[in-house]
């Protein structure tokens, strides 16, 4: 499903991603931990390009996305993104935030939209917001809303940047479970979190960051019984 | 000082207002319109258009108001083979202007837009020209209405240097009753109080807007 190869990205001087490589397969869903700093996020937006890769070669799906020919629109209608932020669009109801894309990109009729729209809100448990302002919305209830305006575009994949992290201790587990229901569903998944209970217990696979470097992949279970790296061991010893 | 001596002349120095008015209403919606499309060159990603705006605003910003009308109203048989007519000048030259400080106002605003937004409307596969009309300028405009209401406060009050050119607005007006009852005190401070209250009355209409745009934060 995705496979990259040698991908690297520096900001002026700043190298922050060296020699990345690693595969995704399709319904697999990926856990990124690390320490800040260590490139987590910048990894996850190369794959749709909000950070231009400085070097190497990312494919999705049959489409070598890194090739100066490829279209980064298409790309991204493609791949879902959820923000640490939300930025829900503050301008626009609920319900305008997640009919918005199908509505602009893709062209599907004002009918057609709502009744995803509608749908995809049930599915987060939100249907009752629909015609709400997001400011009116808790931060868990906000990032639902941005789940379901990702969703809304029927993307084959989802990459969450901690979705988790901006939000107060009472709401993480409403926005995990939702992304726990969507994991069930066989999307691809790749997901960077601080949640180590949440990777344990989801995720097919763990990938490890540290300094820019992928250190280890593994499986989650033996993953946090016993990693192989010692940077991963430290790692968990201080976050667990 | 004596205002009965000029109550005959009022209404001719009100009917400026709608003269004011006209200059100010044109230039004000010209400026505009130019002024969103320097602030378009001034993010875009052209360094020609880029560099073009700078400059415009820089010169536009950098020299006097009425040395500009008056290069325009003047000079305008060296510059454009006709002589135009004052009104036309006026106009121009207040359109050009306020677009030079019209458009910083937008490169501003559409800037202070959090830098999420953009993000988020790129991340789902929205094309640059609709992300913009759907997503930034919205948000952008509220941040700048008040600036933006400034400046056309301003528009109003600095149109009366229109009179060095010999258009008939309020100002004008008052002048020339002035010398013709040997009494400018009176005249000068009546067209002060017609400008003041057309000043309170922009001010209050901007509040009113304003305060209907935050009903959906």
């Amino acid at each position: 499903m995705i496979k990259v190869e040698g991908l690297y990205k520096s900001f002026g001087k700043l190298e922050v991603l060296k020699d990345i490589n690693a595969e995704i397969n399709e319904g697999e869903v990926v856990v990124v931990i690390g320490p800040s700093g260590s490139g987590k996020s910048t990894f996850l937006r190369c794959l749709n390009l909000l950070e231009e890769p400085t070097s190497g070669k990312i494919v999705i799906g049959k489409d070598e996305v890194t090739s100066k020919k490829f279209n980064p629109q298409k790309l991204r209608s493609e791949v879902g993104m959820v923000f640490q932020h939300f930025h829900l669009f503050p301008h626009m109801t609920v319900l305008g935030n997640v009919t918005y894309a199908p509505l602009k990109v893709k062209g599907t009729t004002k009918a057609e939209a709502d009744k995803l729209g509608k749908e995809l809100l049930a599915k987060v448990g939100l249907s009752d917001k629909a015609n709400e302002f997001p400011n009116r919305l808790s931060g868990g209830q906000k990032q639902r809303v941005a789940i379901a305006r990702a969703l809304a575009m029927e993307p084959n994949v989802m990459l969450f940047d901690e979705p988790t992290s901006a939000l107060d201790p009472e709401m993480v587990k409403e926005v995990l479970d939702v992304m726990k229901s969507l994991a069930k569903t066989g999307m691809t998944m790749m997901i960077v979190t601080h949640e180590m209970g949440f990777a344990r217990e989801v995720a097919d696979r763990v990938i490890f960051m540290d300094e820019g470097m992928l250190v280890e992949q593994a499986d989650p279970i033996e993953f946090f019984k016993a990693p192989s790296t010692e940077r991963a061991q430290d790692f968990l010893q201080k976050v667990l | 000082m004596n205002f009965e001596q000029i109550i005959p002349s009022m209404p001719y120095i009100l009917q400026g207002i709608w003269v004011t008015l006209q200059i100010v209403l044109i230039a004000g919606l010209l400026g505009f319109a130019i002024g969103i499309l320097l602030s378009f060159f001034k993010i875009g990603r052209v360094p020609f258009l880029r560099w073009f705006a700078d400059g415009y605003t820089s010169i536009f910003r950098g020299t006097p108001l009425v040395l500009q009308l008056m290069i325009i109203y003047y000079a305008s048989p060296q510059l454009f083979g006709v002589q135009i007519d004052a009104y036309t000048a006026a106009i121009l030259s207040f359109a050009l202007n306020s677009a030079a400080y019209i458009s910083e106002i937008i490169r501003a605003g559409i800037q202070a837009v959090d830098k999420g937004q953009r993000e988020a409307a790129m991340a789902l596969g929205v094309p640059y020209n609709k992300m913009m009309k759907d997503v930034i300028l919205p948000q952008g405009m509220k941040n700048i209405l008040p600036a933006l209401m400034n400046e056309f406060i301003t528009l109003t009050k600095e149109s009366a240097i229109v009179t060095v050119i010999g258009v008939t607005d309020i100002m004008r007006r008052a002048y020339i009753v002035g010398s013709d009852k040997f009494s400018f005190l009176e005249p000068l401070l009546f067209a002060g109080l017609i400008y003041y209250l057309m000043v309170l009355v922009l001010t209050f209409a901007g509040k009113w807007v304003e305060g209907r745009m935050r009903r959906s934060d």
